[in-house]
């Protein structure tokens, strides 16, 4: 008897059978609050320190911009809108606006990065750097501020370029019609992936930049 | 209802297409990927027992006896790290979970089953990256497998890469639960309504939440050893007014947790096995489903009872006391529910009984001690003790540790076909019955007489009870390769097991033994999970 | 080869029907988040005491909520997948939370 050779491949060989998109969006969720709760960690931490150290959060929060922290806001909310846009257009058979608004978003995801490097070199500059003897010296809770600044912000700066990787993969996809108007899931979890980093920095903007 | 077909009685196990290593280890089946991390997780088992073995011969007696200190803390790390992140976290649900959570509800495989190799990698290269911290930089961490910091930021020891290690082995873990979760939500057999699942199905639902939402925190908590160790990060450094106390938060608020991955799978285990050897339906299915879930939520409320000597602050001591108490309720109802299943029941005392049944007494006597250690009054004079030590080789080796056992006698003459030798078996059970409470009741009596963990040397006063103790190591070691070895022959040739020894009434038992490669054709009915009416043993 | 859809569950797809969101009410989201970025900006210039973290947290948490209703679609998702978000945020506050017992006394 024919052993269906399909029968312990993963989803895709069979994929008008097996295919289950409620699934893969249920998993994608699941998957996006494991994120949540890493960033969740630092958000503790941040409470806990801001509780103990207020004066030095204040002073601390003084020296960030919030001119580039703003456009790095709104940077990223509207590459949000372009992602969720973009599936709009590729279900109404747009495939071109699809692509087209998937690339600004990966050139907002470069913008954001680019100012992130600016920041981080000025705050280098200045001998603001995690180890450093100027860190050492400054008044409790200083150090603590910018020891969290630099790790919810690189580690946000981490997934702003996985998110990009992944949009970058999926405009593959949708070039070589793998993923399509009738079978979008990838794009749509690639979204929600986006969006929770866009969510992240919803909160690390006014926690670092709006507390002066 | 027979599944079989003349072409069917070759396992799924048996060579397909080209064969090889590749068809392994590259698999998506999951039942092979089930039986992937066993042989693993066996093999990790055997490692950390044998560091068990060298601690427990290093306490025999006191003084400076066969390690250095340096090795000593090392060996304990290890042992720890090894037992709890390679073994014990992912031992019931990734591979037993693996392979009969889909059959339990009538599937074919999980939701992702890609997905479910790449969590086996993941599993693979953190053990490897675990194994390897011991050969490089500057040895085995010396820390303790909690890691606390400042002695993990500053210590010389490769805690660099065992953290990475355990981080990688996090998202294994991870990546299994949202799999489990997704496949108990999507792929039920039509009829399988929620009230129908088997209870071991429900234990593993629970446990994959706890994955979900509670590993990521030790992700972050480690990633940040990793982050003060490599870039000076400095969050948890006082003297930059970072707080320690912080990092235990972070940490327990993850391992409380963890201990519930640890147990629930292996309570599901005991739910299925006593009402089969009992011929009898579980008593209050609702409550042993809905006890389940509410360990898994209660226990994340309760985590700072690891902390009531740390330092912190009164409120969260009281807090936290108080809410432990609450999270042994649903524990203590399984417990009842379990042997209230067993009242007037037809009970065979068949070696998967034999070992739920050990199951239930390690884990009471375990459970029990929680409690004097859940009470923040008594636990200031235990805490950090052998009291300790003691309670938690009680419920996590006695309870999932029998549990495991208790499911491989089970399970695995489905999964092979074949059956073990019975009276080797219940030999094997008794030796690491009396074994472990030669091992580990000492250690309560001298924890309560002020004798510290992870102490490298100790006092006279102790000598007696620590060399009880290690002759029962002994015991415990050779009812352990007793049962490992009638196992292994029992499933390479051991007699055909037919395809229901036990008269069980969940899918897997509709199948054939061995298990086929494509376990169902057309969606099976859903049966009454625990309904024996002219269900029999077959064996 | 089995293919369960599940029709005996009350977890319908709901998800996979619907129209796509319209670009229209898109970017209307997208206007009212810019809105509130300049109202949380500007409301922070304004020295309320200890009101401002409430105001600033509150209008993140507008924002949130838009991005996850709209953006991310779970406005229009199935009870069970909202049920899993709250899950997943209450989680999160109780970590936060009762650390606070700790922390709020001790600092």
């Amino acid at each position: 008897m024919p052993e269906h050779a399909s029968a312990h491949a993963g989803p895709t060989s069979d994929a008008l059978v097996r295919r289950d998109d409620q699934g893969s969006k249920i998993g994608m969720w699941l998957f996006l609050f494991t994120e949540i709760l890493l960033f969740g960690g630092l958000f503790l931490l941040y409470a806990s320190y801001r509780h103990r150290f207020p004066a030095a959060f204040h002073s601390g929060g003084k020296t960030l911009d919030v001119f580039i922290g703003g456009l790095n806001t709104v940077v990223l909310i509207s590459s949000s809108l372009t992602v969720a846009l973009s599936i709009t257009a590729l279900r109404r058979g747009a495939k071109r606006l699809c692509l087209g608004l998937l690339g600004f978003t990966i050139a907002c995801a470069a913008t954001f990065m680019v100012n992130k490097f600016i920041e981080w070199s000025a705050k280098f500059h200045h001998g603001l750097i995690p180890g450093s003897e100027h860190m050492a010296q400054l008044p409790h809770g200083e150090a603590v501020f910018y020891g969290l600044y630099f790790a919810m912000t690189g580690l946000h700066g981490v997934h702003v370029v996985i998110g990009a990787s992944l949009i970058t993969w999926v405009m593959l996809l949708i070039r070589r019609g793998k993923t399509t108007g009738e079978n979008y899931v990838v794009l749509e979890n690639v979204g929600l992936y986006w969006h929770i980093v866009d969510l992240v920095w919803i909160y690390l903007f006014p926690l670092f930049y709006l507390i002066s | 209802m027979d599944h079989a077909t003349a072409g069917e009685s070759r396992g799924f196990y048996e060579p397909r297409g080209k064969g090889g290593v590749a068809s392994w280890i590259f698999s998506t089946d999951h039942k092979r990927i089930g039986l992937l991390y066993l042989s693993l997780i066996t093999a990790m088992f055997g490692v950390a027992l044998i560091l068990g073995l060298i601690i427990r011969l290093k306490l025999m007696t006191p003084g400076n006896t066969l390690l250095s200190p340096q090795q000593y803390n090392a060996l304990f790390t290890l042992h720890g790290v090894i037992m709890i992140f390679m073994v014990v976290i992912p031992s019931i649900p990734a591979s037993f979970g693996n392979i009969f959570l889909p059959l339990h509800i009538g599937a074919n495989d999980v939701s992702f089953p890609r997905l479910n190799n790449f969590s086996w990698w993941l599993y693979v290269i953190g053990s490897a990256l675990a194994v390897a911290s011991i050969f490089t930089g500057n040895g085995a961490p010396d820390t303790g497998w909690t890691f606390y910091v400042p002695f993990s930021e500053r210590t010389s020891t490769n805690v660099s890469v065992a953290v990475i290690a355990v981080f990688i082995l996090g998202f294994s873990s991870i990546l299994t639960g949202l799999n489990f979760i997704t496949t108990v939500h999507r792929l039920r057999t039509p009829g399988m309504t929620w009230r129908k699942l088997p209870l071991f199905v429900w234990s593993l639902y629970a446990t994959g939440w706890i994955q979900v939402l509670a590993t990521p925190i030790l992700g972050i908590t480690v990633l940040l050893i990793f982050a003060e160790r490599v870039l000076h990060l400095g969050l948890f450094d006082a003297s930059l007014g970072g707080d320690p106390l912080l990092y235990q938060h972070l940490f327990w608020i993850y391992s409380h947790p963890a201990v519930y991955i640890m147990i629930l799978p292996a309570m599901g285990v005991i739910s299925e096995i006593i009402p089969v050897f009992s011929r009898k339906p579980i008593f209050g299915y609702n409550m042993i489903a809905f006890s389940s879930l509410a360990i898994a939520f209660a226990g994340s409320l309760v985590w700072a009872h690891h902390m009531f000597t740390s330092g912190m602050s009164d409120a969260a001591v009281l807090v936290f006391s108080f809410l432990t108490f609450v999270v042994a309720i649903p524990s203590a109802i399984k417990v009842f529910n379990w042997l209230s299943t067993m009242y007037k029941g037809s009970i065979s005392l068949d070696p998967p009984l034999l070992f739920a049944l050990g199951f239930i007494l390690m884990f009471s006597i375990g459970g029990l001690t929680g409690l004097v250690l859940g009470s923040a009054g008594t636990d200031i004079h235990v805490h950090d003790t052998y009291f300790v030590v003691a309670h938690f080789h009680y419920v996590i080796f006695g309870g999932t540790g029998l549990g495991m056992f208790a499911a491989a006698h089970y399970w695995l003459p489905k999964v092979f076909g074949r059956m073990y030798d019975h009276g080797k078996a219940a030999w094997s059970f008794w030796l690491i019955l009396i074994g472990m409470n030669v091992l580990y009741f000492p250690m309560f009596v001298m924890g309560v007489q002020g004798m510290p963990r992870r102490y490298y040397d100790y006092l006279p006063q102790y000598a007696p009870l620590q060399m009880v103790s290690t002759w029962g190591s002994w015991i415990l070691a050779a009812g352990l390769v007793l049962m490992f070895v009638n196992l292994w022959r029992g499933c390479r040739s051991g007699p055909p097991a037919g395809r229901n020894p036990w008269g069980g009434a969940t899918l897997e038992w509709t199948l054939p033994a061995p298990l086929p490669a494509e376990a169902f054709h057309e969606d099976p009915p859903a049966p009454e999970p625990y309904d024996y009416k002219g269900v029999h043993p077959d064996a | 080869m089995n293919a369960h859809a599940n029709s005996t569950t009350p977890e319908h797809d709901a998800g996979q029907a619907h129209e796509p969101l319209s670009y229209g009410l898109l970017t209307a989201i997208w206007v009212g988040l810019m809105v509130l970025t300049v109202v949380t900006v500007t409301v922070s210039r304004i020295d309320l005491g200890f009101l401002n973290v409430a105001v600033a947290l509150g209008v993140a948490s507008v924002k949130a909520g838009l991005v996850i209703f709209f953006f991310m679609h779970l406005k229009y998702e199935n009870r069970l997948i909202k049920g899993m978000v709250l899950t997943a945020f209450i989680i999160l506050a109780i970590a936060i939370g009762f650390t606070f017992f700790d922390v709020g006394y001790r600092y």
